[in-house]
This record gives C-alpha cells, structure tokens and sequence, in this order.
C-alpha cells in the first residue's frame, strides 16, 4: 500500500515537472510535430485493421442474437453503431494503443534512460521530463481523438461490409439503423474519453520508461508495466467517465 | 576552477562519499582515479547536479551549485560538457545534429553558424566528413569523439568525462586521452576525468586525486604519483604485471 502510494505521489510530482524550467515554444511544436506523426500516423494501420474487424463482429454477432421476429434488422446496425462509438473505438482502441504506443514511449524513454541520453540533457540544463515527455503526452491528446473517430467511422463501416455480404442485412436497413435514433451525445462522450485516455497512456508509460533503473531486462519490464498499468488505468477511467457522464 | 567541500553520499545506508574536499584548478587536466565501485562516478554526478549530495558544497568559480535556486544552477549547468561512459548520444539523430543539438536549445545562433560551428568542432576532434552517420554506424571510439565535441561546441568552461576510455583500444586510448588534454588547455577550461586506466593518469593526470571505499586518501600530479606511500594507492597503481615490471626495472631488481 506503502509502495503504491508512493508510486501515486511520484507520478504526480513527476507531472507536475512538465511544466518547469520549459523551452521554447518553437522547441516544443517541432517535437511535437514529430511525435504526433510517430504516435498518431504510424498507429492509423493498426487502428484501422482493428476497427473494422470489430465492427464486423458486432454486427455479426448481434445478427446471430436477434433471434426474434419482432425486432427489426435495423436493429443491428443501431447496436454496431452505438457499441462502436461508445465503447468499442474509444475503449478498446485504446487498449490496443496502449500496447503499440504505450509500449513504445516506455522502451523509449527507458533505453535513453539506461544509455544516459536523459543524463545528457539534464546536464545541459534541460528540464528533461519536460523536453521528452510533454510533447508526447501532446502529441498523443491530438492524434488520439483523431484515430477513434476514424475507428468510430471504419467499425460502422465494417459492420456495414460484414452485415450486406453475408446478407444479415439490407444496406437499406443498415443506413437506415445508424439513422434512427441518433444521440449526438455519444459523440462527445466518446471524444471526452480520449482526451482522458490519451493523458492516461502517454502519462503512464512515460512515468514507467523515465525512472526505469538497470539494464536491457528493465527496459523490458518496464515496457510490460506501462501497457499493464495502462490498460488497468484506462479500464477504471472508462467505467468512472461512465458512471458520471452518463448518469 | 571548481572545489568540493566535504562531499557527503549514502544510498540505502550505505556510504558512498565520506566526506571528499578538494579543488579542481583552470587550464589542466583533473582526474579522479579509483578502483570500480569506490565513488568515482558517484562524486562526479555529485558535481554536476545529476545525484544530490546529502551533504557538502560544490562551488563552480565560487558559486555555490548545491545552494543555488533552479535558474541558477540551470545557469550553470549551460555551461558544463559532459562526456559519459557509453558517449549518451541521441539515437534518433545524427552526428551533426548529437553535436548542433546544444545550441538548438540553448543558443539562438543562425543555423549557418550553427553548422560553422559544428564543422568546426568536429574538424578540432578529428572527425569530418561523418556528419550524416547515425551513431549506430560509427565506432566506439568515434562516439567519444563526438561526446567530446558536443561537450565543447557550447564553449563550455567546465569539461566532465566519465571514463573516457571504458571499451576502447590503446592507441584509441591515448588518441582521447590527449584530444581532452589540448582541448583544456586550448579552450582553458576546467576539466576533470574519472579513470581507472593508469596510462590515462600517467598520460594527462597533471592533478590526481585517489579515492578509496569514498574517502580521499591521496592527492598529487602524475610525476609524484609512483613515490607515494600510501599502501591502498600503491596497492592500486601496481596490481597489473606491466606496472610491478616497471617498478622492478626503476629499482634495478
């Protein structure tokens, strides 16, 4: 309990020395740059290969539970849609961001870490934390709201290629489910679960990779903690945004 | 010049630096010598800022580093090189931008001086014409160089090098060993080396300072270094056969 809330006090000194001893402006949006494009362009592959699988599945297997007459096939692309939007691309896209990217910024920093490159630039008088962390952190708030929408759009989109070719559904019925009923709402609450969920991935394994201590083997553990913790943190968020936001 | 006052420095109890004082004098060539794991490296980092010393005062040309207030000691530290072990060369960037990189941040020079600079430092150190390589195609001894000119492509008034020559050849050796020494004199810097390569101290140790298990126990130039009576220090100079040889051939044994 101790070593936990000592993690949970250096986590947020840790975040609160993003924000001292900063750079340049003009420093800050070229790294930035740099790393919405390492973080954001390099995950829209993966993104996009996971979203529309899910939204094939959901619609298949939302197919395969209708079983009733009396409920509409509309119905289907209502589920995919609301699922997709809801939870699936925000939730479990960042689940999988968190294993690509998460791990990435941990090995990342860790190796800097252990080869002395973070050494190098606090000997320079560079606030370190600040220099390599914030504008991944940045990076990550910009780009990841931008790939949930895209995997909103290609999941209802795979529900929609899934459901006609196997003829679970009339593109008519399909169009016409993603219609009905629509809250605009869903939209923004997904949006604000990003925002939260691209501070918790950065952030965390950030935190992870900047204090690794040792060798090659530690990079490695931290690199698992990162996603590990990650997803835990991501899973809580999502389960408390929901409870308050859509209470 | 830089001094050290009573250098203090515990990890889990256990204590590393015991008390270490001492000056660091401009213009020549400081090492601190010791066997693995005595406080070298530790004291080093102590005086650059990078591990706190829970105890003591570091004064760069009199300005107390420990008690300074963050803009202070960022202050300073603009104005430190710093050599370590492995070169700490960033992996994403090139040769010529490990070595820009310090006036990237801290300068606001024009990039054609920038790149004036950069040649210059790198000619001074011996390499051209690797500008473009990443560090990953160049050799270790290669990567020293170029830890060597970013250290110095700020004019720094203070050089650090941590072992200097861990993982290099001889020859390769004496190469980085004298490049350190023109630099300090040429530039008038103070720099100080952590070793435990005996030809290095022999080489360029114009001021040794010997630690043993955190403490102090000798101090002097490389001329009076092998008239010393100080057993933990003879114990260490002569535990390799070429220098027990040498010592036997002085004596005329």
């Amino acid at each position: 309990m101790i070593l936990l809330l000592r993690a949970i006090g250096r986590y947020f000194i840790f975040a609160g020395s993003l924000f001292t001893n900063m750079e340049s402006f003009r420093t800050y949006f070229k790294l930035v740059i740099d790393e919405a494009i390492l973080i954001g362009y390099n995950s829209i592959f993966l993104v996009s290969i996971v979203s529309i699988f899910i939204g094939a599945v959901t619609a298949i297997q939302t197919a395969y539970n209708l079983v009733s007459p009396l409920i509409a096939d509309y119905v289907i692309s209502l589920v995919v849609r609301d699922m997709s939007i809801l939870e699936l691309a925000p939730t479990i896209i960042a689940v999988v961001f968190a294993g690509k990217v998460g791990s990435s910024i941990a090995s990342g920093l860790g190796t800097m870490r252990i080869t002395e490159q973070i050494d190098a630039l606090e000997v320079m008088g560079i606030n370190s934390v600040s220099y390599l962390v914030l504008p991944k952190i940045i990076g990550t708030i910009i780009t990841f709201p931008l790939l949930v929408i895209l995997a909103a759009f290609l999941s209802i989109w795979g529900g929609y290629i899934a459901g006609v070719f196997t003829e679970v559904i009339t593109p008519q019925e399909y169009i016409y489910g993603i219609r009905a009923e629509f809250n605009e709402f869903t939209v923004t609450f997904a949006l604000i679960k990003a925002f939260a969920f691209a501070i918790i991935v950065s952030s965390i394994s950030a935190f992870k990779g900047f204090y690794t201590e040792g060798g090659a083997l530690e990079v490695g553990k931290a690199s698992t903690s990162a996603v590990t913790n990650s997803v835990i943190a991501i899973l809580l968020a999502d389960y408390l945004l929901a409870q308050l936001l859509l209470n | 010049m830089i001094e050290i006052n009573n250098i203090r420095k515990s990890f889990d109890g256990n204590p590393v630096l015991s008390g270490v004082s001492g000056k660091f004098e401009q213009g020549q060539t400081n090492m601190i010598i010791g066997a693995s794991g005595t406080g070298k490296s530790v004291l080093i980092k102590c005086i650059v800022g990078l591990v706190t010393p829970d105890d003591g005062n570091v004064y760069f040309s009199g300005r107390d580093f420990t008690k300074s207030n963050r803009n202070e000691k960022t202050e300073i530290r603009r104005e430190i090189g710093f050599l370590f072990q492995g070169g700490a060369l960033f992996d994403s960037k090139n040769v010529e931008a490990n070595v820009k990189f310090p006036l990237d941040i801290l300068t606001k020079m024009p990039e054609s001086e920038k790149l004036d600079r950069v040649n210059s430092v790198l000619s001074r150190v011996g390499l051209e014409n690797v500008n473009k390589k990443m560090p990953s195609e160049i050799s270790g001894g290669m990567k020293k160089r170029v830890g060597i000119a970013r250290a110095i492509v700020n004019n720094s008034q203070y050089l650090f090098c941590d072992e200097p020559n861990s993982g290099l050849d001889p020859q390769t050796s004496i190469r980085i060993d004298n490049l350190i020494q023109e630099i300090t004199k040429e530039l008038n810097i103070t720099t100080i080396v952590v070793s435990h390569d005996m030809n290095s101290v022999m080489e360029i140790g114009e001021h040794v300072m010997f630690l043993y298990k955190g403490h102090k126990v000798w101090e002097g130039t490389n001329e009076t270094i092998s008239e010393t009576d100080v057993q933990e220090l003879n114990d260490f100079l002569f535990s390799n056969k070429l220098m027990r040889t040498l010592r036997q051939a002085q004596n005329g044994e």
